[in-house]
């Protein structure tokens, strides 16, 4: 469980996060929505541990990511940022094996090697394994770099933006993927989401934001109701129901 | 075999340095091959030393252009040989023992480069263009107030300090070259334990940390590895501007890897095999030694200028 308290960020006299606090129950996919400046991406980088709040606690199942030692806390959660920097001359194999550093320091055993090759073949990079990830389409690109976090084995997993800059069908692929490698419970997904029917589609979970705050947390069916997603997106929305999936369209 | 081009290139710099030593060799021997031996530890120190620091400094600066030099560290070094023989006068400059001279060029050196690479990666620092300009905007500032100090001062020091703003090979002191060895096996050695992490913090901050790794103790640890490099071959020779850039981008060509457990000893191999055929070539073929460090920035340049313009925008 990832336990959030009291948690305000504020950068320059801005207040990114104010007084956050929430609880996330594990297993699944756990959606942060709302409107661009809402405090998203903060509040994953602060739960991560690589930002630091100005005030408030975070808790990844009891472990304080913000004091605890760097490879404990990367052994129990992994972010992927917003397009993180390439490296030239690094093949997708070699990508995703970075993901086992925070378990080896530099000494990969089997065990590791393994991993790598599960996290391959889990986001279908076996044929690409030994392309440059330069000369990856964006989509291809962002699925090796998705892989290398879920190689770091850790119980959480937390995800900035992933579907930014993919094409329909690399989303959705993408989607579908962390849904059903999400479903025996080992790993919490908590992904940061535009694209309100992505979250509608796929996730356990949703928490909407707005204004550095949190506006409504429940289960996916029970959150998306129409006030409610105009009161986050100050927008009206109509929710319609298609083959029993919920679609929210702009009015 | 990235690590098989990396035991050709040992093996080229052993065969060049046999016949750096022994070609056309003349009684007396002994007394050839030791002032030999000393030009070849000093080619092979610096070349190496350049190297390897600008292989270190490209990753943690997360930039393939950038080398020691380009962000003002020649101009730093000129800026202390002036405040220093201006302190001391020409003559007092000249007097010190030169055992002496060198631990302080390398102190002066080494405190420096931590403040000015300290200055260009402190941590906001993580704007490229902002980080370049800086170096080149600081190596502006030195220069201006080396020239500054110059004009005022004796003719005569003046010569003594245009004598060391250029990088020069010829008369290096067995001493000096002892101390340089040690320190510099040493920062390679560290370098070479750090290959695997610093493998992690060419992901660039965000991701490194997000591995787990402590990147801003990383970035301090090799700042301070790259101050010893460059203090002590700048020290041992003066400034070379471009080959830390061109042995760095050769290094990356030849080995075709990321992996600094490969890239730090090919860099410091080829610069070390690019000084020592230089000098093979113009001293014992063309007979004209002193022209090494210009070709060596005239290449240099150009490798800089063909990176510049082959990237393409992203």
């Amino acid at each position: 469980m990832i336990d959030v308290q009291n948690l305000s960020y504020v950068v320059d006299g801005t207040e990114i996060l104010h007084d956050v606090s929430t609880r996330l129950e594990r297993g699944g996919i756990t959606a942060l929505i709302g409107p661009n400046g809402a405090g998203k991406s903060t509040l994953l980088h602060c739960i991560s541990g690589l930002e630091s709040p100005s005030c408030g606690s975070v808790r990844i199942d009891g472990l304080d990511p913000f004091t605890a030692p760097p490879r404990s806390r990367a052994r129990a959660v992994a972010l992927l940022q917003q397009s993180p920097a390439l490296v030239s001359r690094l093949t997708v194999h070699e990508l995703v094996s970075f993901g086992r550093w925070p378990h080896h320091q530099g000494r990969p055993t089997q065990a590791d090697h393994d991993a790598v090759e599960r996290a391959l073949v889990a986001f279908a990079l076996s044929d690409l394994a030994d392309r440059s990830i330069a000369t990856l389409s964006g989509g291809q690109r962002q699925r090796a770099f998705i892989a290398m976090t879920w190689a770091q084995e850790t119980p959480w997993m937390l995800l900035d933006e992933p579907l930014n800059a993919l094409d329909p069908r690399h989303a959705r692929d993408l989607m579908a993927r962390l849904h059903a490698l999400s479903r025996d419970g080992a790993r919490s997904i908590v992904i940061v989401l535009h694209d309100i029917n992505a979250a509608a589609g796929w996730a356990d979970h949703i928490v909407a934001m707005k204004d550095g705050r949190i506006v409504a947390q429940d289960a996916s069916a029970a959150l998306l109701t129409e006030d409610t997603l105009r009161e986050v997106f100050d927008t009206p929305f109509e929710l319609l129901e298609h083959r029993g999936r919920k679609v929210v369209v702009a009015r | 075999m990235a690590e098989r081009r990396v035991l050709w290139l040992g093996l080229g710099l052993l065969l060049l340095a046999g016949a750096f030593l022994c070609w056309q060799i003349r009684a007396p021997y002994g007394f050839i091959l030791e002032l030999r031996a000393a030009k070849l530890g000093a080619l092979v120190c610096v070349g190496a030393a350049t190297g390897a620091a600008t292989v270190l400094f490209q990753t943690v600066a997360g930039n393939r252009l950038l080398t020691p030099g380009l962000v003002g560290f020649d101009a730093l070094f000129v800026l202390l040989q002036t405040l220093l023989v201006t302190a001391l006068g020409g003559v007092g400059f000249a007097q010190i023992p030169s055992g002496l001279r060198f631990v302080m060029e390398v102190g002066a050196m080494g405190l420096g480069s931590v403040l000015l690479f300290g200055l260009l990666l402190r941590r906001d620092a993580k704007d490229i263009t902002r980080m370049i300009l800086t170096g080149i905007i600081l190596g502006v500032l030195l220069r201006g107030a080396s020239e500054m100090v110059q004009r005022l001062m004796d003719p005569s020091d003046f010569a003594v300090v245009q004598q060391a703003m250029f990088a020069s090979f010829g008369a290096v002191d067995p001493g000096q070259l002892g101390v340089s060895a040690v320190v510099l096996l040493g920062a390679l050695a560290v370098s070479l334990r750090l290959a695997p992490a610093l493998d992690v913090c060419a992901l660039g901050r965000g991701t490194a940390r997000g591995l787990g790794l402590d990147h801003d103790r990383m970035v301090r640890i090799a700042l301070l590895l790259m101050a010893a490099m460059v203090s002590v071959s700048t020290a041992l020779v003066g400034p070379v501007t471009f080959l830390g850039l061109l042995t760095a981008s050769l290094a990356r060509h030849l080995t075709g890897t990321h992996r600094h457990a490969v890239l730090i000893p090919a860099a410091a191999l080829l610069g070390a095999l690019i000084l020592v055929a230089g000098q093979f070539v113009f001293e014992r073929l063309l007979g004209s030694a002193s022209a090494l460090a210009v070709i060596v920035e005239f290449f240099g340049g150009l490798a800089f200028l063909f990176l510049v313009l082959k990237r393409r925008p992203r």
